[in-house]
């Protein structure tokens, strides 16, 4: 039997929010599937949509923005921007083919270990059934 | 090219024993720009941090990344080693494969991939670090303390003790929060006022302590060390230096409105004291109840006032304010009657909270001190309280424990029964949590000398009957129904957030937790500090707290702020945006997103202000021709970190 496809995923995790709670779902030793690298920056708002392209274009299955909820960003209003950055974002994926799936954003605050888990074991199984992203990988 | 060097840290098996550290040296040593790599079981130790000094002189390194534990725990430690050894802080970085990896993972193979992207991403990041000196601003020596109830009066007293100077804000018209409402304390049964009063005159004569009561926050800008605090103080129409306390203007205000202080068990003109001890001492004129200001509409107080003290032309005023360290003690507020329908709260008159009943209790409450039924002024013979009313219900009501009712309610029974001396206190409780010195001694004298009947067990309904209050519930411990014909019904509602804490939290720009509570910056070590710098939590505010935690709170927390008031200059991370003057157009685009105000268009090019710069990184997502960047974060490093984390 083939082995089962283990999707990329490069999550983008804001610091004071999510990848605190991504701490904390490691200090609760909660497990969950380790196909996302995580990258912490220091706001969901400086999240480029180069940033999600760039990550696409090298190959990545699946990419993850996640912040603080809405309303409660450590830098004020830094998630609202990031919000309506993504929704424009994710549009211009799906008028250019990419499966909507494979772009994901979530609100995890530092208190939800098991809400990021939850996250990243959803995103995975989403991921698994559509096989490899081909459509913005760059081609060796 | 750079000189980077990786130390690996196992932490004992708790990333060794699920990545191959090993293995993640091994092929990190292979990485470009790669000079040292090497695992070690504890980075963080000494003969740890030996290795890297050591390895920093002698392989001659200019960037250091440890993968060990999150870097909320020791970059800074790691750092200052790099630092020690001769390295610009900033040219070391952490790879977090502990929290982010090794604890959240089992497979060996799996996680141990993981480890070696995560450090090699970490890698890419490093090699186009800039080495920067932290931003030094000077401190305004002052604080600020929101909330005059005993968390914000300890801390106030606490810091113009220490001899720094404080502003002192609170939104009703005299400070002493819900403490100076109650009658008695436990465990000890200290009459409430007694001890809290001699602290309130002691704020009200402090020369270091600005009191500014009927004030409220209204804008706050700045940073820590540095904060500017625009405070709104809302007239009372009374001049307090003119007021002499005759009271003759309460005799002739025609309206009545529920009195707060009472909890509407008594009524209270719109010209008022709040209670005879208030601070300040003076009269307040409620424009929410009064008919008008204009002598057409009434003007029976000022026509009374002698001394002439009466001001209907006083108008709101707006304070500023600089201040280095703020801390908020905004206390909290009791369930809402009409979140609560279950018990007849609200519905009954004999149904009762905790501060309703702590009333009826006070010497100097509606009742002069006798226990008598708002309804018919009787004296109840049957009393039956319930616990946990609103709280530990996450279907209906809140899901936490509001911890100070099991105390305060074997303090009511008992105290119930030292006034009514023939009559029985029933109490309905889920536990009893009694945690704390001298607690657990206290609630068994309720039981054991007061004769005070616990029945454990929740209430299903109450309703009125022939003058009476039926109360239903159960025993659990016996296993049988329980009906009691009681003359009143004592809740004890859940503690809730103050109102209006959520509002000044955005504006403070503070975390709240899901309860609304404001968010400490982290539950184990830093229990008394926001997640904002240089603004700190005391009392009830933070989370259900009773007096003697609040008070300690509130003491930590000044300590905490007098950390910050007693250095000569603050630091700042120097991690702030910088602008490419080549590129940036002067579109403005970023000055419009930046949450700190921090850039501005000089010249037609955007600025940066390093000293309001939180680095949050905002203007650089937003910047279409990647003018703006923050340092050590630029969308360079962020694309070399993408491509090594998906590499191979």
């Amino acid at each position: 039997m083939a082995e089962e496809f283990e999707p990329k995923i490069v999550a983008f995790l804001c610091k004071w929010c999510s990848s605190a709670g991504s701490d904390l779902a490691g200090v609760s030793r909660m497990e969950y599937p380790s196909n996302v690298i995580p990258i912490t920056v220091m706001c969901s708002g400086s999240v480029s949509p180069l940033y999600i392209f760039s990550a696409f274009n090298k190959g990545a299955d699946g990419v993850l923005v996640s912040g603080c909820h809405p309303g409660d960003c450590h830098y004020i209003k830094g998630n609202f921007y990031a919000r309506r950055r993504i929704a424009l974002v994710k549009k211009l994926l799906e008028y250019v083919g990419l499966e909507p799936q494979r772009f994901q954003m979530s609100w995890v605050s530092a208190a939800e270990g098991i809400k990021y888990t939850q996250v990243i074991k959803d995103f995975v199984q989403e991921l698994k059934p559509l096989g490899p992203q081909k459509k913005l990988r760059r081609i060796q | 090219m750079k000189r980077t060097g990786i130390f690996v840290c196992h932490c004992g098996i708790n990333i060794a024993g699920t990545v191959d550290v090993k293995k993640v040296a091994k092929e990190l040593s292979k990485h470009k720009g790669v000079v040292h790599a090497e695992d070690y079981v504890y980075v963080c130790s000494d003969p740890g941090q030996n290795i890297i000094i050591n390895a920093i002189k002698e392989k001659k390194l200019d960037s250091v990344v440890v993968a060990c534990c999150s870097p909320t725990l020791h970059e800074t430690t790691f750092r200052n080693t790099s630092k020690s050894a001769g390295l610009n802080a900033f040219q070391c970085e952490i790879a977090n494969i502990r929290e982010q990896c090794s604890w959240v993972h089992k497979d060996m193979e799996k996680a141990t991939d993981k480890a070696i992207r995560i450090t090699k991403s970490t890698v890419q990041r490093v090699r186009r670090n800039e080495s920067l000196e932290p931003i030094s601003v000077p401190v305004t020596r002052k604080a600020m303390v929101i909330g005059g109830g005993i968390a914000g009066i300890q801390s106030a007293l606490d810091l113009a003790n220490t001899g720094f100077e404080v502003i002192l804000v609170e939104r009703a018209p005299s400070i002493g929060g819900h403490m100076i409402q109650l009658s008695e304390t436990f465990p000890t049964l200290d009459c409430s006022q007694c001890i809290l009063t001699p602290k309130m005159v002691e704020v009200s004569k402090h020369p270091k302590i600005k009191l500014m009561t009927y004030s409220e926050v209204q804008d706050i800008s700045g940073y820590v060390g540095n904060f500017k605090v625009k405070i709104l103080k809302k007239p009372t129409y009374v001049d307090p230096d003119k007021c002499t306390l005759c009271d003759e203007c309460t005799k002739v205000c025609p309206v009545v409105v529920p009195n707060e202080f009472d909890l509407g068990l008594t009524g209270r003109r719109a010209i008022y004291i709040p209670f005879p001890q208030a601070i300040p001492a003076t009269f307040t004129l409620d424009i929410k109840s009064c008919p008008g200001l204009l002598p057409i509409a009434c003007g029976k107080c000022a026509d009374v006032c002698e001394p002439d003290a009466i001001d209907y032309d006083m108008k709101p005023e707006i304070v500023e304010e600089e201040v280095g360290a703020i801390i908020v003690a905004t206390g909290y507020d009791l369930y809402e009657k009409e979140l609560l329908t279950e018990y007849g709260y609200g519905k009954y008159p004999d149904v009762l909270d905790g501060l309703q009943f702590e009333r009826l209790l006070s010497a100097s409450g509606p009742t002069m001190g006798k226990i008598l039924r708002p309804s018919d002024h009787k004296v109840p013979k049957e009393v039956v309280f319930i616990q946990c009313a609103g709280s530990r219900d996450p279907e209906l009501h809140c899901a936490y424990c509001s911890k100070i009712c099991c105390m305060y309610t074997a303090k009511h029974a008992m105290l119930y029964k030292h006034h009514v001396h023939d009559g029985q206190a029933y109490v309905f409780y889920i536990d009893i949590r009694s945690g704390g010195k001298d607690y657990e001694e206290f609630v068994q004298r309720a039981v054991e000398n007061d004769g005070v009947l616990y029945l454990r067990g929740k209430v299903s309904k109450i309703f009125e009957d022939n003058g009476k209050i039926k109360v239903w519930g159960v025993d659990t411990l016996t296993g049988k129904d329980i009906e009691i014909d009681a003359d009143m019904v004592v809740l004890a509602t859940a503690t809730r957030p103050s109102k209006g804490a959520d509002e000044l939290a955005k504006k403070l720009k503070i975390a709240m937790d899901k309860d609304g509570f404001l968010a400490e910056a982290h539950p184990k070590l830093r229990p008394v500090e926001s997640v904002t710098s240089g603004m700190f939590l005391a009392g009830a505010a933070q989370a259900p707290k009773d007096i003697p935690e609040a008070v300690a709170q509130a003491s930590g927390a000044a300590a905490k702020a007098i950390s910050i008031l007693s250095q000569d200059r603050l630091y700042h991370a120097p991690t702030v945006a910088k602008v490419n003057i080549n590129l940036c157009t002067g579109c403005g685009m970023c000055v419009q997103v930046c949450p700190y105000d921090a850039l501005s268009l000089k010249d037609g090019k955007a600025e940066v202000n390093e000293v309001l710069c939180e680095g949050c990184g905002t203007c650089s997502a937003t910047c279409l021709r990647a003018a703006i960047q923050v340092k050590n974060m630029t969308p360079l490093q962020v694309n070399e970190m993408i491509k090594a984390s998906l590499g191979g």
